[in-house]
């Protein structure tokens, strides 16, 4: 069976931009990447709403409440940073939720019933 | 999978109005051009702050400095937003800011000129946000997608700065004579360079064909244009000002303003670094930079030591 999950940072950088503290070269300073979600109000999901770079964790989770939450969008935040993201192959999509596609079943709206039930 | 074919799948995607995302295939103009277009857009934020942030101690109240404080804080964040979906496309952001430096890159001109009066943050405001907006609610709509969703985050922010700005005209417009001569003065001298934001007409814009066909842009430099004029030329009478055009006029059969010839050999001039503030600007932006570069480095070395506690812990 094919492998569908392969490893791609966000943004498909390559190595160069793999960002982290073991930079190999030490002239470059640049901070990592990381990816920011955020949940906008109790009781909802955390989403994904960008990135920014940020020497840790900390100055992340503070660089991301100066970015994204200026206008109380946020009421938690989480980050991660972007080289530890896997994500899936968009050229592979079709093969990836093929089997989604054709179980029609899985909807409610496959069932016709009787007038007297179909608001079930 | 073979060029052509990919090629095809891409352009299914802009015909049928399906978003690009960062790890599509995309072919290498695209990219180069989203490159060179959403970097200029955030090197245009973040250089844009400099005019604004020469009035933040001197604005005439406390009300003032925190409004124009909050507001040019928006600026960096939109500059950031929009470096961030430049990186999707593969350019790191020291590159891009090694580009803005170098001079290689470009940011919109309009921040090459001064800011001489109080009434100049209100002229800002209204007439160069008022322009971007324009600008930017199109590119809502553009097809690289990280481009796209920051452009719906910034316009959020937009009408705050817009709004802001006219306010600060409102006020001059109804004090003394002298608070109104500095409000009309403001209008002067920031209408034509605001009517250059949108860039050469469209006769000899170079990029706005491809960019259309691509969908990056969705309107030409001339239409932006012409729907900015229509939008001030009405606001304007509500200050009791005038917009410094003697050719301004409204034509029934357009629906629309006419206005006089821009003067593009000013724009040209600045756009080639002899603007009244190239230098300074630019000279500001590597200067922080510089002073920053300790800053960076010691909280690199900072997380790293952290790091390495948090191992042997
Ligand atoms: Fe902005
Ligand atoms: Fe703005």
């Amino acid at each position: 069976m094919k492998n569908f999950i392969t490893k791609h940072f966000y943004g498909d950088y390559g190595e160069i931009e793999e960002g982290g503290v073991s930079n190999k070269n030490e002239q470059n300073i640049a901070w990592p990447l990381w990816e920011v979600f955020i949940r906008s109000k109790q009781g909802l999901d955390h989403k994904h709403v960008g990135s920014l770079h940020a020497a840790d964790a900390q100055m992340a989770i503070e660089n991301a409440r100066d970015v994204y939450t200026r206008r109380l969008e946020g009421v938690s935040i989480w980050v991660v940073e972007s080289k530890n993201i896997t994500a899936s192959n968009p050229e592979e999509a079709g093969e990836l939720f093929e089997p989604a596609e054709n179980k029609i079943y899985r909807h409610p709206t496959f069932y016709k019933l009787p007038k007297e039930v179909d608001h079930m | 999978m073979e060029l052509k074919k990919l090629e095809e799948i891409f352009q299914y995607k802009i015909d049928n109005e399906i978003k690009i995302e960062p790890k599509d295939w995309m072919p290498e103009a695209y990219r180069k051009t989203n490159i060179r277009q959403i970097s200029q857009h955030a090197h245009s934020e973040v250089v844009g702050m400099l005019p604004e942030g020469n009035w933040i101690t001197r604005a005439p109240s406390l009300k003032r400095k925190a409004i124009l404080l909050a507001k040019i804080q928006d600026e960096a964040g939109h500059g950031l937003y929009l470096y961030s979906a430049a990186e999707t496309l593969g350019i790191s952001r020291d590159e891009m800011i090694d580009q803005l430096h170098s001079g290689k890159a470009k940011y919109s001109s309009i921040f090459n000129y001064p800011t001489l009066t109080w009434a100049d943050m209100g002229a800002i405001g209204w007439l160069v946000d008022g322009a971007a907006i324009v600008n930017q609610v199109m590119l809502t709509r553009t097809s690289y997608a990280p481009y796209s969703r920051g452009m719906v985050r910034i316009c959020k922010e937009e009408s705050f700065h817009q709004r802001q700005g006219f306010d600060i005209l409102y006020v001059l417009s109804k004090g003394t004579k002298e608070q109104q001569a500095m409000c009309q003065d403001a209008i002067n001298r920031w209408w034509w360079p605001s009517l250059m934001m949108f860039g050469p007409t469209d006769s000899e814009s170079a990029n706005t064909e491809q960019s259309m066909k691509w969908k990056i842009k969705r309107k030409t430099n001339d239409e932006l244009r012409q729907q900015f004029v229509d939008m001030i030329a009405e606001q304007v009478k509500v200050l009791g000002m005038t917009l410094p055009d003697p050719d301004l006029k409204w034509n029934e059969k357009t629906s629309s303003y006419d206005f006089g010839a821009i003067n593009w050999d000013e724009f040209w001039n600045v756009v080639k670094g002899n603007g009244p503030c190239n230098k300074q600007r630019l000279n500001a932006r590597r200067k922080a930079h510089e002073n920053g570069a300790w800053v960076r480095e010691a909280a690199l070395a900072h997380a790293r030591k952290q790091k390495e506690k948090n191992k042997a812990a």
